[in-house]
């Protein structure tokens, strides 16, 4: 506290309006009601002195009498005691508390014009020197970077600790000073604007780059506009350099749910052999599983509704794990070594099941909610990491991790490889062929509902849910090769990353006919995908 | 895989076959016309529009199965991406329609009603000429064509075979779905072609042009059954089934199976593409949910249904599917999928060669 009174009395000769009342009232760090008895007065310049008078108190209070004048709240009753109008009734202007009995007659303090301007500039100012930093930063961005505020923003850097606001009023200063008749004063905030990406910034910075005619400005106005050139130069590499950042984050975001997509469209192909085209229908039950997840907790545990999510996770996998088994046990074990027609069964299971969720759900989507904690993202700059994609990117990560933990670590990992390599000599070492082939079906269901579930929190949850998904996972697991997870995981980065990065230029639509043209193209040279199992296997 | 179906010198056609042919073209060329047009509305003979155009519909249909069972049935390649060929015939020759409607479209243009809508100026350049009828017949024929032949160059290449086949022919389909959708490609977007005037000089509203386009059908399809028993009892059928059977083997005794794959499969697409031209007057419409990967699914549970690698069993399969589709969408619509949906799962659990097979099984049992 002491600190910050010797700034302001250091500074205080040195700025306008505001401080000249700071040394009439040097220590007036509390509002008094006093200091408010001019607002009643008729006289213009009487309110103008309370106005500043107020905003020389500097506080809380200050702030909310400021506002509630500004708003047409604040009242005045005929004895000069002040009270704020709210919603819930008439509170003392100063203290807040409720007033009891209602005073009989109390008057609006009208304000003009010029005392609105006035009053606006004085709560930018107690918002930019307000005690709480999140006040302080929001204040800071919002400012008119006008050179009227000037002496203001000096006042609040010559306090200001926190270095993110102190950039916000670095910015708007030297976005003032932008304007400044001083050619040297310009050049430098120009060099501290080199480095923003702000639009506005750089519309200002370009009519500066083109303000006057060349051949009528003096040599220093001229160093002013090439600097400005620059800077506008400089930020627009900048800006693209944020905008490929973008691209590559929302690539890896898409590469991220192909990636749990295909993952268990790889175990149950590539480990398996059955081609799985009810595999997007485990997504859209893994979905739904979240879904109801949500209700139930809406019904009975509304406090922790927010944690639902934890639930789900598990709730999805396992009830697509056993919708997959069913399937197993029910249809696909008859189907093994005849694949084009296990592609057939599970397309009718795929739209069996559409059918049936769209007669228990109905056939509009459902609305799945993301807990409070996964709304919002990271701002960095003009770019926005929204919380919901980065946990699903890590979600993705930590799944891939476990399954790869599973099949190579654990006694069924174990067995699902040799399997894999070697059905009959698997089955003669003793293998339960019939049960590893169930339970790693289940377990590549199981990841689809996972997806699903991640799915729920970034698009729509319906019926068809599923369907959009399928051909995209499948090219993964093409591009990638057969066998091995590792060329899931690479195809899937490949696809999302390169699409993301075609679509700003040739369309959605022509991005998925290129990519399946270069799949095609891909596949001339390494017909097996990118990582084939080496061996002597030849097709029959 | 059974290979009952090649006896080594025997005639095209037994004299039943022949004679069940005759009756056929008989049916649709003479019979339905005459009942459509000459009995009157009053007698129970009569038959319907409606009948009439569902008929003609699913005859389309069959041809798609017949050229789906050359190419899968026959020679083992299942396409998931046979809508697209259909489709585009369909395009093709709806754009000629499309152009015949002269300025009776709602805002009497001498565009289509689709691009005054979507403001456009003047047609694209792969419209130019569209408005001569045998231009846009030898479109029907030659897109598809040069599709599958590209396509399949690449695909069959590089020996892309089985499930990976048939997974990249559904992107095929796919993306030329999402193409098609767009209104920049100018095809209509989502609505497609409809709204078909003239044929010709012919009303298509008018019966006679219906009984003639359902005539055509007929005879189309019976060509294409003769083309394939043609076809399968030649050499170079014997090496498609052979290509089905052992591919491997097929190529270990000195023979390349590109062309062999290539050129069925250009076949294929073009006899589809020729269905979906005679398709689109008689339904009046085409849109890009023909493309959908769901469709060209559908197509071949036609043929699995009916048995594929016979003559007869993907006609009797499309036969089947598409009258109950009609049945069901009409009466319990919201049954259709889980009956669709059951049927592929019981046909290929326990009906692994369609109708067909099962009738050849007692056939033999006999």
């Amino acid at each position: 506290m002491r600190t910050i009174l010797r700034g302001l009395h250091a500074h205080a000769a040195a700025f306008g309006v505001l401080i000249c009342l700071l040394s009439v009232v040097p220590r007036a760090l509390a509002l008094e009601p006093a200091a408010m008895a001019d607002l009643a007065s008729d006289e213009t310049s009487d309110k103008a002195r309370a106005i500043d008078t107020i905003a020389a108190a500097g506080d809380e209070e200050a702030l909310t009498v400021l506002e509630a004048l500004l708003g047409g709240d604040l009242q005045v009753t005929p004895d000069k005691h002040f009270l704020i109008k709210r919603s819930s009734g008439l509170v003392d202007a100063i203290s807040g508390s409720p007033v009891s009995p209602e005073p009989d007659e109390y008057d609006k303090v009208r304000i003009n014009n010029r005392l609105r301007a006035q009053t606006e500039s004085a709560i930018a100012g107690l918002r930019l020197l307000s005690r709480d930093p999140a006040v302080r930063l929001e204040a800071a961005k919002a400012i008119d970077p006008s050179r009227d505020n000037l002496p203001l923003l000096g006042k609040a850097l010559s306090r200001e600790s926190v270095p993110e606001i102190r950039n916000a009023l670095r910015k708007a200063e030297a976005v003032a000073n932008l304007h400044s008749p001083d050619p040297a004063s310009q050049l430098a905030a120009i060099e501290t604007l080199a480095g923003s990406t702000d639009p506005r910034v750089k519309a200002d910075l370009m009519a500066l780059s083109r303000s006057t005619a060349k051949d009528q400005e003096s040599p220093a106005m001229a160093k002013v506009h090439e600097a400005a050139a620059d800077a506008v130069k400089a930020i627009e590499r900048r800006l693209a350099m944020y905008a490929y950042l973008g691209r590559f984050f929302t690539g890896a975001s898409l590469a991220s749910v192909l990636l749990l997509v295909a993952l268990g469209l790889a175990i149950t192909y590539g480990l398996l052999g059955v081609i799985n085209m009810a595999h997007g229908e485990m997504l859209m039950i893994g979905a739904y599983a979240t879904y109801m997840t949500q209700q139930i907790f809406r019904d009975h545990f509304p406090h922790s509704v927010d944690w639902y999510l934890v639930f789900a996770v598990p709730t999805s996998f396992v009830i697509a794990a056993a919708v997959g088994m069913l399937l197993e046990r029910t249809v696909i074990r008859w189907l093994y070594g005849r694949p084009l027609e296990t592609l057939l069964a599970t397309w009718g299971i795929s739209l069996f099941l559409i059918q049936l969720v769209r007669q228990i759900f109905g056939a509009q989507n459902v609305e799945v909610a993301n807990p409070s904690w996964m709304s919002g993202g990271i701002e960095f700059s003009n770019l926005v990491f929204p919380y919901n994609r980065i946990v699903i990117i890590a979600f993705s990560g930590a799944v891939l991790l476990l399954v790869w933990l599973l099949l190579s670590r654990t006694r069924l990992g174990l067995f699902i490889r040799g399997v894999t390599q070697n059905r009959t000599m698997a089955a003669c070492m003793g293998v339960r062929t019939g049960r590893v082939d169930l339970l790693a079906f289940g377990l590549g269901s199981g990841i689809g509902g996972l997806a699903g579930c991640a799915l729920s929190q970034i698009g729509n949850v319906g019926p068809d849910l599923g369907q959009s998904y399928i051909i995209d996972s499948f090219m993964v697991v093409v591009l990638g090769g057969v066998g091995q997870l590792l060329g899931t995981v690479y195809a899937a980065l490949g696809l999302g990353v390169v699409s993301k990065f075609l679509e700003p230029y040739i369309g959605a639509v022509p991005t998925k006919i290129l990519i399946l043209v270069l799949i095609i193209a891909f596949i001339q040279k390494r017909p097996q995908g990118l990582f084939a199992l080496k061996g002597r296997a030849v097709e029959a | 895989m059974t290979t009952f179906s090649i006896p080594g010198e025997s005639p095209l056609f037994g004299a039943k076959g022949w004679a069940a042919i005759a009756a056929f073209l008989l049916t649709t060329v003479v019979l339905v016309p005459v009942l459509f047009l000459v009995v009157p509305e009053s007698s129970p003979f009569h038959l319907s529009a409606y009948f009439v155009t569902l008929i003609g519909k699913i005859m389309c249909y069959c041809v798609v199965a017949v050229a789906m069972n050359l190419i899968w049935g026959y020679t083992g390649i299942l396409s998931l991406g046979h809508g697209v060929f259909f489709a585009l015939g369909g395009y093709a020759f709806g754009m000629y329609l499309m152009r015949m409607i002269g300025h009776e479209g709602q805002y009497q243009s001498d565009l289509p009603d689709f691009m005054v809508f979507l403001d456009w100026k003047a047609y694209p350049w792969y419209w130019s000429f569209t408005d001569h009828f045998w231009y846009a017949i030898a479109l029907v024929i030659l897109v598809p064509a040069l599709l599958a032949f590209v396509f399949g160059f690449f695909a069959f290449r590089s020996r892309i075979r089985g499930v990976y086949f048939s997974i990249i022919t559904q992107a095929l389909t796919f993306a030329f779905m999402l193409l098609f959708f767009r209104n920049d490609t100018g095809f209509g977007g989502n609505n497609g072609f409809t709204d078909f005037k003239k044929i010709l000089d012919y009303r298509i509203a008018d019966p006679g042009t219906r009984a003639a386009l359902f005539a055509i059908t007929g005879v189309y399809l019976m060509g294409c059954l003769v083309l394939t028993r043609a076809l399968i009892r030649s050499k170079y059928g014997r090496v498609l089934t052979a290509i089905r059977d052992s591919e491997s083997r097929l190529m270990f005794s000195g023979y390349n199976p590109l062309w062999y794959k290539l050129s069925i499969w250009t076949l294929s697409a073009v006899l589809c593409g020729i269905a979906g031209a005679l398709y689109v007057p008689q339904v009046g419409i085409i849109n890009p949910s023909e493309m959908s990967p769901a469709n060209s699914i559908e197509i071949a549970i036609w043929v699995a249904v009916g048995g594929r690698g016979t003559l007869l069993g993907p006609i009797i399969g499309a036969g089947i599917v598409n009258g109950a589709k009609s049945f069901f969408t009409q009466s319990f619509p919201e049954y259709w999928l889980y009956f669709l949906g059951v049927l592929f799962v019981v046909v290929t659990l326990f009906l692994p060669k369609g109708i067909a097979g099962w009738f050849l099984k007692f056939k033999g049992a006999k």
